[in-house]
């Protein structure tokens, strides 16, 4: 495959990978310096985070997460993927390059692996998308109580960008997505009781005001740490 | 004192620190890391009329410190909250003997809280207790994430953490401030996890726990633990200077706050020098939740000034000048 075409498929192929925290693709956020293709297959990627202290277990998230979607891409021959400018880049890097995973890029400290912080954050995500969709029908039927919301299904939910995110946070925890599930539930799929469902909706939304404020907030600090970010970040959650 | 629309307010800085980052007290790269990464918080949060170059910023000393607080900041007291950062500089990021020299010139209006690491064990138990008659201390501020050798931080709720707790207990510390905000903590752990300050929270009931950043990027997180623990307190260093930028997320963070502890809890803080105090005291007086967002009640002009001084200075039992209290506290 010529170089260019390489490239353009492995930018999209970095739309799949999230940060955990901010819940956006590292694409949109501008996480993505530079990427490079060789006429072998060989892919570069080079990332950045907005300071150089970053929690290096979610930069070490991405950047693994970011290898696994170009090596799993069609004429790739090899990969290549380093975290810029953290303070714990060269770490990472060799853990990387020797696909040594998280426990073997941090053996002196780390003694869990991802994978219980990254089921918390997706939680987190569902909670927030859940309330998205909760609040946008509650301002659009104001004959709608809160507790009224415990009746409401998939099926009663438009068909907008906000419903379609909500289904894909539900199916990455492996919640149903069936038209008659009910929409408001907790961690675990289950829903809660109609006295509950004021609370469970509070709750969810400060989780949201914080993802939100988390993004806007690192969004910012990439552009002041690299001005030229500012283009590669495109879509600008409006909230 | 701060005076707008005939409302007087008493005005503590919760959060101020007196650095140095210069380049030969840097220890390493991480040192100029570290303070290059409080200037892209400067940068991007502050109005533009207040940014500061980054010479001044690397080094400020105690005659600006006392200027920008107290002779245009409208500052009635402040409180010292140093981060050691013994792995980044040579002689520590906050100035120990400078600023505590400068809290006895002027003890009416500094007050000199330390830092301990309960990693020190029993040789930093010892030296607690020297530090807290050297500096009748009454608060401590806690930086979990401080590297020492292989460790990239420690938990509240560590077994030697719970000593030196009990210490603070036993010599009158009342008021552990913790910092919970972006971080560079423990990677084998989330890395803003407030959990342990629940613990300690309900172990040491007699102790108040100031969560500064109040939990950002975490709130959800952190509220939910204030709410079930009396003597957690939110400090609002870091999260002040939304106010500018993004004062609908502000409104958002003070709406949060309000509804999940109340308002006797929440303490204003400049996070000085990252931030000066003047601007953000001026903006905060005038500042109402939007009126489209109906999920908040507005706050009150006596929500402010808890939240601007009252709380903390009942806090730390600093006296506040008759007039300048809210009038029912008055006269109980």
């Amino acid at each position: 495959m010529r170089p260019e075409l390489l490239e353009r498929a492995a930018r999209k192929a970095l739309d799949a990978v999230f940060d955990p925290e901010l819940d956006e693709p590292i694409t949109d956020l501008g996480f993505v310096r530079s990427l490079q293709a060789t006429a072998d297959g060989v892919v570069t990627a080079h990332l950045r985070l907005p300071t150089s202290f970053c929690a290096p277990n979610f930069a070490y998230l991405m950047a693994s997460d970011a290898k696994d979607v170009l090596r799993a891409l069609p004429d790739v021959t090899d990969v290549v993927v380093v975290l810029d400018d953290h303070h714990d880049s060269e770490l990472i890097n060799c853990g990387l390059a020797a696909d040594a995973g998280y426990r073997g890029t941090f053996p002196h400290e780390a003694e869990d692996d991802l994978e219980q912080l990254r089921l918390t954050f997706r939680r987190k995500a569902h909670a927030a998308a859940m309330e998205r969709s909760l609040g946008l029908l509650l301002k659009e039927s104001p004959e709608l109580t809160e507790e009224d919301l415990h009746e409401v299904t998939i099926a009663d939910l438009p068909d907008v960008p906000t419903t379609r995110s909500l289904l894909q946070r539900r199916h990455a925890l492996g919640l149903s997505i069936a038209p008659s599930a009910q929409v408001l539930v907790n961690d675990h799929g289950n829903p809660c009781s109609r006295e509950e469902v004021p609370l469970r909706l509070r709750f969810a939304r400060a989780i949201r005001i914080s993802i939100e404020g988390n993004a806007h907030f690192c969004r910012g600090l990439l552009r002041t740490r690299y001005p030229e970010s500012a283009t590669d970040q495109l879509k600008e959650n409006a909230s | 004192m701060y005076r707008k629309d005939g409302e007087n307010y008493f005005i503590v800085d919760a959060h101020i620190a007196l650095w140095d980052a210069r380049p030969e007290n840097q220890l390493n790269i991480h040192g100029k890391q570290f303070i290059d990464c409080f200037y892209d918080y400067h940068r991007n949060l502050s109005p533009e009329s207040e940014l500061w170059s980054y010479e001044e910023y690397l080094y400020y000393g105690g005659e600006r410190l006392m200027r920008d607080l107290f002779t245009d900041g409208y500052v009635d007291h402040a409180i010292f909250q140093p981060a050691h950062l013994g792995a980044f500089y040579r002689n520590g990021f906050g100035q120990t003997e400078e600023a505590f020299a400068l809290a006895q010139r002027y003890p009416d209006k500094l007050t000199y809280n330390h830092c301990w690491d309960p990693r020190f064990e029993q040789a930093g138990l010892d030296q607690l207790r020297r530090d807290a008659e050297r500096f009748s201390l009454k608060g401590v501020k806690l930086y979990t994430a401080e590297w020492q050798g292989d460790s990239r931080g420690y938990r509240l709720d560590d077994p030697w953490t719970y000593r030196y707790l009990e210490a603070c207990q036993e010599l009158g510390i009342r008021n552990i401030h913790i910092h919970k905000g972006p971080t560079i903590r423990p990677l084998d752990r989330d890395a803003f996890d407030v959990a342990d300050v629940d613990k300690a929270a309900t172990d040491f009931p007699e102790l108040n726990f100031v969560v500064e950043h109040c939990g950002l990027p975490r709130l959800e997180d952190f509220c939910w633990i204030a709410t079930q623990e009396p003597n957690v307190h939110a400090g609002l260093a870091v999260a002040m200077p939304f106010i500018h930028t993004r004062p609908r997320y502000f409104a958002q963070i003070i709406g949060e706050l309000l509804y999940w502890l109340d308002e006797d809890r929440i303490q204003f803080s400049s996070d000085y020098a990252l931030w000066t105090p003047k601007w953000l005291v001026e903006r905060f007086v005038d500042f109402q939740i939007p009126a489209d967002m109906t999920e908040y009640a507005p706050i009150t002009v006596s929500q402010k000034k808890k939240i601007l001084g009252l709380n903390a200075a009942a806090m730390y039992g600093i006296e506040v000048p008759e007039g300048l209290g809210l009038a029912e506290q008055a006269v109980a």
